[in-house]
């Protein structure tokens, strides 16, 4: 991570690149978490207070 | 032209059958003088001009009219306007054709086509907005094809993995959005960069979000445009559901689109205020710009509008056709047009007749795989197996 | 994002005046990272005044290169009065500014410090090289020519007529050279010394050295100093450099300065949007659902309203023929009593009810 660049090409490249990796991340996690978050919805309709 | 296509005998001499063929004949001996001799023997392109017809109109034209893919599949499945389930179909078929048709496209264009799959599976250059617009189409095609599958599947009598696919439907339809956002403004900063070639009237920092909502309004007229086609030619495919609904779909779509297009109209207003591009109004080049944003969008905006208020469908079919034609216009003007303006005349591009026929022929190839599928598919009307009129059967 | 452009500006201006480079990017871990370019990279500065327009910085450049040699013979100085821009296998040309003037320029790729093409590359096919030039790799370039549209000075050109392997060419400021510690083969045949070669920062100081020392001699104005956030290759001119065909409008801000607005915001899309949209599905959905148990409620509300009423109608009516019942019952009872009781005073009444 402690790359040095000269260019802000170069720097643009590094950290776009990452920030692609990061979006195909979040592409897969955040469906997961929203069927995470929605899964039990149909159980019951009590709730503990 | 005439549709013969399903049940009745079938002719092979009709007008539209020659016409086509000539068509797909002189794309062939097109191609391969394009992979024989290279791009220079077929185009006007230089090395002021890389960028000609191909871009401008398949890459650029066919991306934003294929935009009735998303905006109809977002508004029934995200937006809930499940009104609009009998246009799904036909538009996401019309989205998956458009862009496989820029894939085609791209492959004349590019120098060496078999290296298409590199900026993602090779060397990826992040830093560029090509990258970003080559990644997103990939994934988008990839998208459409999944989506379109259960038109298939249905067809073929896969009932199991028809099931699964329309479980996805959702999240297809999620990421379908996101992918388009992305590339549809995207192939608008492809521009960003070349401020010194592009007339300052159509170079804005707001040129992604111009491509953006522009979209939005292209695929709205283009699902029209094409159910006016659609109905004139391939009427006796359709059923119930899908002539019933497909006024109200067309009616729903001009209210939006119009109010879309007034939006649009508002942010090139303030993309001239913010860049104090008044005076370059009152050039030739202003008036040219002030025929595309009041003749091309301002003017169908209120022929929509008319329509919608006076729910007469000859207006909102006139008004979709013309705004089709606006779209055009404005992917030709920044790409092609208003692009490297300063160049004396004779330095110009103006695309020669074997680039404008590649360009015809890729359109009539689109117009030929539609009229197979439909005619065969159930893609204007429901399966009977799977219809939504028999109970127990989700939506697709 | 990243560099603010007057920073960025007044560190190449810091540049011009020589002082010692501090490591770029000091402002680590900021969002406003500075970058000024590799350290000691080479340029060359061409001093318009001094070309002849001999054209022997041309047919160097293609002895070196090997590219095939043109139609008419570099002795033949009447190509000059046309205007030439750099081709497939023409890497650079000199240009008179016009044809009665004794102006030459000569053109080729300016090797920009942030380049537009390699911004644009979507192969990472053109390269910065730390030595200064900007340089291509074949073996990745897929051709679609988006460097040709970002290069704002027009250089790269296209092999348009090769079928099967065209590439994009252009001046490498003969980095092949460069690393072998040689001048640029243009640089070196200049008879003139209308081309000089050293590090950027040295061409720089000297640039403006020879402006203060011949004010009347040049415009104060060294052209890539901070042309499209700057480049290697220099120019110094007496006219100014709109009158000698180098565009002055090309601002200051470099290529990838240009996209990092829309390259910065497709991130942002892709972790807000599926949220946002899921939220109008959740709540179109969730409408949906409460309409549904409304309308259920509804129905329910209405069949109940409705049986109680037919109960209450049912139990009026019961109510109603019991009564009726009764009465017919007592009727009935109170005329057989009478009837008894008619009996039992016979016969004589009997002929009275009839």
């Amino acid at each position: 991570m402690n790359t040095l660049f000269f260019t802000l090409q170069d720097f643009m490249v590094h950290t776009k690149g990452i920030t692609y990796l990061i979006m195909g991340g979040l592409l897969v996690a955040l469906p997961l978490f929203w069927w995470f978050l929605t899964d039990r919805d149909d159980e019951n309709e009590t709730w503990r207070q | 032209m005439t549709d013969n296509g399903g049940q009745n005998v079938r002719k092979l001499w009709t007008p539209f059958n020659v016409i086509v063929g000539i068509i797909l004949a002189a794309g062939a001996v097109l191609t391969v003088m394009r992979f024989t001799q290279g791009i220079g023997a077929v185009t006007n392109l230089d090395n002021n001009n890389p960028w000609g017809l191909w871009i401008g109109f398949d890459l650029l034209c066919g991306v934003a009219l294929a935009a009735g893919g998303y905006v109809t599949s977002a508004a029934c499945y995200i937006f809930g306007l499940k009104r609009y389930h009998s246009a799904v179909r036909p538009a996401i078929l019309t989205a998956f054709l458009g862009y496989a048709l820029v894939v085609l496209a791209l492959h004349y264009d590019v120098g060496r086509p078999w290296r298409l799959p590199y900026p993602i599976f090779v060397s990826q250059g992040t830093s560029s907005l090509l990258f970003e617009v080559g990644l997103c189409v990939f994934l988008y095609l990839t998208v459409l094809f999944i989506e379109f599958t259960p038109a298939a599947f249905e067809w073929l009598g896969f009932k199991k993995i028809r099931a699964l696919v329309v479980k996805l439907t959702l999240i297809l339809t999620i990421f379908g959005v996101v992918l388009s956002t992305l590339h549809q403004s995207s192939l608008g900063a492809l521009f960003m960069i070349a401020p010194s070639k592009l007339h300052p009237l159509w170079y804005s920092s707001y040129l992604p979000v111009y491509f953006f909502i522009s979209s939005m309004f292209a695929g709205m007229s283009m699902v029209i445009f094409e159910s006016t086609l659609a109905h004139r030619y391939l009427s006796r495919h359709m059923d119930d559901t899908h002539h019933q609904e497909a006024p109200g779909v067309a009616l729903g779509f001009a209210k939006a689109a119009a109010f879309v297009m007034a939006g649009y109209l508002g942010i090139k207003l303030i993309g001239i205020a913010i860049d104090d591009h008044w005076r370059l109004l009152a050039t030739g080049w202003g008036v040219w710009y002030l025929v595309e944003v009041i003749g091309f969008v301002a003017f169908p905006a209120f022929l929509f509008a008319m329509g919608v208020r006076e729910r007469n469908l000859i207006f909102v079919r006139w008004a979709a056709a013309w705004t089709v034609l606006g779209i055009v216009l404005n992917r030709l003007n920044i790409s092609v047009i208003a692009f490297n303006y300063h160049l004396p005349s004779h330095e110009r591009y103006i695309p020669s007749l074997m680039e404008i026929g590649t360009s015809v022929f890729i359109v009539t190839l689109g117009i030929v795989i539609y009229r197979f599928i439909t005619t065969r598919m159930p893609v204007l009307h429901e399966h009977p197996d799977y219809s939504t009129h028999s109970p127990g059967q989700e939506r697709t | 994002m990243g560099i603010s452009r007057r920073k960025f500006i007044g560190c190449l201006g810091a540049l011009a005046l020589g002082p010692a480079m501090g490591i770029p990017g000091t402002a680590r871990g900021a969002s406003n990272k500075e970058f000024a370019g590799w350290p000691g990279s080479l340029g060359v500065l061409h001093d318009i005044t001094k070309c002849i327009g001999c054209r022997k910085c041309e047919s160097a450049c293609h002895r070196v290169n090997n590219l095939p040699d043109p139609e008419t013979s570099f002795e033949d100085l009447n190509v000059l009065d046309q205007k030439r821009r750099t081709g497939a296998d023409v890497f650079t040309v000199v240009n008179r500014v016009d044809n009665t003037s004794p102006v030459f320029i000569k053109t080729q790729c300016n090797h920009c410090l942030e380049p537009a093409c390699a911004s644009a590359c979507f192969v990472n096919a053109l390269k910065k090289t730390p030595e200064g030039a900007v340089v291509y790799n074949e073996k990745l370039c897929v051709g679609c020519r988006y460097c040709m549209v970002a290069c704002p000075f027009n250089i790269p050109a296209y092999e348009y007529h090769k079928a099967l392997a065209p590439r994009v060419t252009k001046c490498t400021m003969c980095h092949p050279r460069m690393l072998e510690g040689k001048r640029p083969g243009c640089v070196e045949d200049c008879p003139a010394g209308a081309l000089i070669s050293g590090t950027r920062d040295e061409l720089l100081a000297y640039a403006w050295d020879r402006i203060r020392t011949y004010p009347e001699r040049y415009v104060p104005h060294v052209y890539g100093q901070h042309e499209m956030g700057g480049t290697s290759w220099l120019y110094l001119s007496g006219l100014p450099f709109s009158r000698v065909g180098m565009r002055e409008d090309l601002g200051t801000k470099s290529a990838p300065e240009l996209t990092a607005g829309p390259l910065s915001a497709v991130p942002v899309v892709v972790g807000l949007w599926p949220v946002l949209l899921t939220g109008v599905y959740a709540i179109s959905k969730r409408k949906e659902k409460i309409a549904e148990q409304e309308k259920q409620a509804a129905v329910a509300d209405a069949v109940d309203q409705s049986r109680k009423e037919a109960q209450n109608r049912m139990e009026t009516l019961r109510k109603k023929w019991d009564q009726e019942k009764q009465s017919a019952i007592n009727f009935e009872v109170k005329k057989a009593l009478e009837e008894a009781a008619v009996k039992a005073s016979e016969p004589s009444q009997t002929k009275e009810d009839e």
